[in-house]
């Protein structure tokens, strides 16, 4: 028997602002509803334009569950697809990039589709003449996903028909993004090597939650940077000359403490989106990398290029499974496979035109941090799979998310609050009942 | 330097990783030496090419330091590890830059509370000798499955 489906006021429930429901976490119908509702009616991300630089290049992704296909079409367009035959429904891609030439060729029976979609040839296909077969959406090829949107080269999607537009969904989030590409001199980024792939046994949400809790470093990481802190400190000490390298630059901000992150501050918009890191971050303090600042300025003008390096956002989320640090260059992707399954890509881009010292900083932060063998991402990855088996107590069957809540709290608001708040992670949950109950069918227990 | 001597050294490493023996482990590192684990087919460069791990005698250090950390709560239970190791090949005796190369194929496993996660692929060692004794100046792992997504690797390959 379905409790959710069809049953908005049931899903509205779940969020109580300073609490929410442990089944957001743990119920697989929900999980199905996620994928079903909440996935199509956002705007996600899928890649980036640079991986897809020649004509016939492709990339594949999913958006909740669906499979999903873009390609640089003869025409220089990117076209995204739904990665599915249109005869048997086999998936036209498997790799996760590559060139296809001028065509996708289906492996079960060779039909072949241009790289805008549409179908160029079937074979014998004496067969459909007068059977009406031109009629049917199978003639018409690979599905074309109607709302695509490339900002600053990265490509987004949103698969429902009806919702809001790419601008009134993110509204002023995009600044981190437009942050990020502005560090380039050229004010572009490039993609141009694979990812760090780490598979967590938890739901994502708890991924998406982590980014802007910043009462946890000082605790769950005291044994990566804290011992990396202790053991740089008696380096130090046998040779006091030594200025620390750029590791013990990158592991040591995570010892920050409470007062540090409070200060810092975070910031929501409408929709979900927030990050943490206002008004100063860990990644702050990093020592310069010669001569990128003069470029930087003669690139942007004295006082711009000053504006672009002195914002240095910690996480920004873009509801709902993206997360992008500006200052490393670095976006990840949280990609829900089960209830309690959760694949992450995290993505170094490569700033055009700026020093290699830069992308150096972005790769080595990107494994320290985020690969299955950093030991950062040991701590963290240990707190998710414990909630998700604590979650099945009865105990209390509400997450607390209390701190610096206000009952007066709007539920869609751009707003500046203290850096150890728990207010970004509700404005997620407020966006996450919005979009899950979002053209519903409240007609319970229908296939659509 | 002896062509057993290279494949005894192989060996005896891989023991003391098995039997958790990690500053032993960690003082047959050079000074300068390195542990790597590419990210990409045949990699070449492990500074603009992503890697898995690339790390010097501190972060080794700090891993080390951190396995026995009383807040270390990945490691609540402890890890065990597992290392099946074919016959090293000698790739070279070191004739022209004194740099000895060992190539072996392994099967790796390592426990994680109840789990069990298994890893193959080859292990290459770049060693050197240092007061009449062999060091190791690199240890490259090249997994088979680089690129796919892995759990927490959390001991040493
Ligand atoms: S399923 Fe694709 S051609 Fe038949
Ligand atoms: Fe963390």
């Amino acid at each position: 028997m379905d409790r959710y489906r069809g049953n908005p006021q049931a899903i509205a429930d779940l969020i109580k602002g300073y609490a929410v429901h442990r089944d957001v976490y743990v119920d697989p119908e929900i999980f199905e509803l996620e994928m079903e509702q909440l996935f199509p009616n956002s705007w996600v991300y899928i890649g980036h334009e640079s991986q897809l630089k020649n004509t016939g290049d492709f990339i594949t992704s999913k958006i909740g569950n669906q499979p999903i296909l873009a390609s640089r079409h003869r025409d220089g367009q990117i076209y995204v697809l739904h990665n599915r035959c249109p005869h048997k429904g086999v998936k036209i891609s498997s790799e996760p990039c590559g060139n296809t030439g001028k065509f996708f060729r289906c492996p079960y029976h060779a039909w072949s589709f241009k790289t805008d979609g549409s179908l160029l040839a079937i074979p014998l296909k004496k067969g459909y003449e007068g059977t009406g077969f031109d009629a049917d959406q199978a003639s018409k090829g690979l599905p074309r996903i109607r709302n695509v949107r490339i900002y600053r080269g990265l490509i987004f999607v949103r698969l429902a028909d009806e919702g809001l537009s790419f601008e009134d969904y993110f509204g002023d989030s995009l600044s981190t993004i437009d942050n990020m590409a502005d560090r380039s001199p050229q004010g572009e980024l490039e993609i141009i090597s694979q990812p760090i792939r780490y598979m967590h046994s938890c739901n994502w949400k708890m991924l998406v939650d982590n980014q802007t809790d910043t009462c946890h470093p000082m605790v769950a990481h005291e044994s990566s940077a804290g011992t990396a802190v202790n053991v740089w400190e008696r380096a130090k000490a046998a040779n006091p000359d030594m200025d620390p390298p750029m590791a013990v630059q990158l592991y040591a901000p995570f010892m920050s403490p409470y007062e540090f992150y409070e200060g810092a501050g975070i910031r929501v918009w409408p929709n979900g989106h927030g990050h943490s890191g206002v008004s100063g971050s860990i990644h702050q303090d990093y020592e310069d990398v010669d001569g990128y600042l003069q470029m930087m300025v003669e690139a942007y003008g004295e006082k711009r290029a000053h504006e672009i390096l002195g914002d240095v956002r910690h996480n920004t989320i873009y509801f709902p499974n993206i997360m992008v640090k500006g200052p490393v260059a670095i976006l990840r992707h949280f990609i829900p496979l089960g209830v309690n399954k959760t694949l992450v890509e995290s993505w170094v881009f490569k700033l055009k035109g700026a020093p290699d010292k830069l992308y150096e900083r972005g790769l080595m932060y990107n494994r320290f941090i985020n690969a299955p063998t950093s030991i950062v991402g040991h701590d963290d990855l240990e707190m998710y799979e414990r909630a998700q088996e604590g979650l099945q107590s009865d105990g209390n069957k509400w997450v607390n998310l209390h701190r610096l809540w206000d009952e007066n709290e709007p539920e869609e608001a751009t707003d500046i609050v203290n850096g150890t708040s728990e207010r970004q992670m509700r404005n997620q949950f407020y966006a996450w009942k919005k979009f899950m109950i979002q053209n519903m069918d409240t007609k319970a227990g229908t296939a659509g | 330097m002896k062509r057993e001597d290279l494949v005894d050294f192989v060996y005896d490493e891989a023991h003391t990783l098995d039997q958790m023996e990690w500053e032993t482990w960690l003082a047959l590192f050079a000074e300068d030496g390195r542990y790597w684990m590419p990210l990409e087919w045949q990699q070449e460069d492990p500074i603009l090419q992503p890697s898995l791990m690339y790390e010097d005698r501190l972060l080794l250090t700090v891993r080390v330091e951190r396995l026995a950390g009383e807040r270390t709560f990945s490691q609540k239970p402890k890890s065990r590890c597992h290392h099946l190791l074919e016959r090293p090949r000698v790739i070279s005796m070191g004739e022209d830059d004194g740099v000895y190369k060992v190539r072996t194929s392994f099967l790796y496993t390592e426990t994680r509370g109840d789990l069990l996660d298994r890893y193959s692929g080859w292990i290459g060692h770049e060693l050197v000798e240092i007061d009449g004794a062999l060091k190791i100046r690199l240890k490259r792992i090249d997994l088979i499955n680089f690129d796919a997504p892995f759990s927490n690797i959390q001991l040493f390959i």
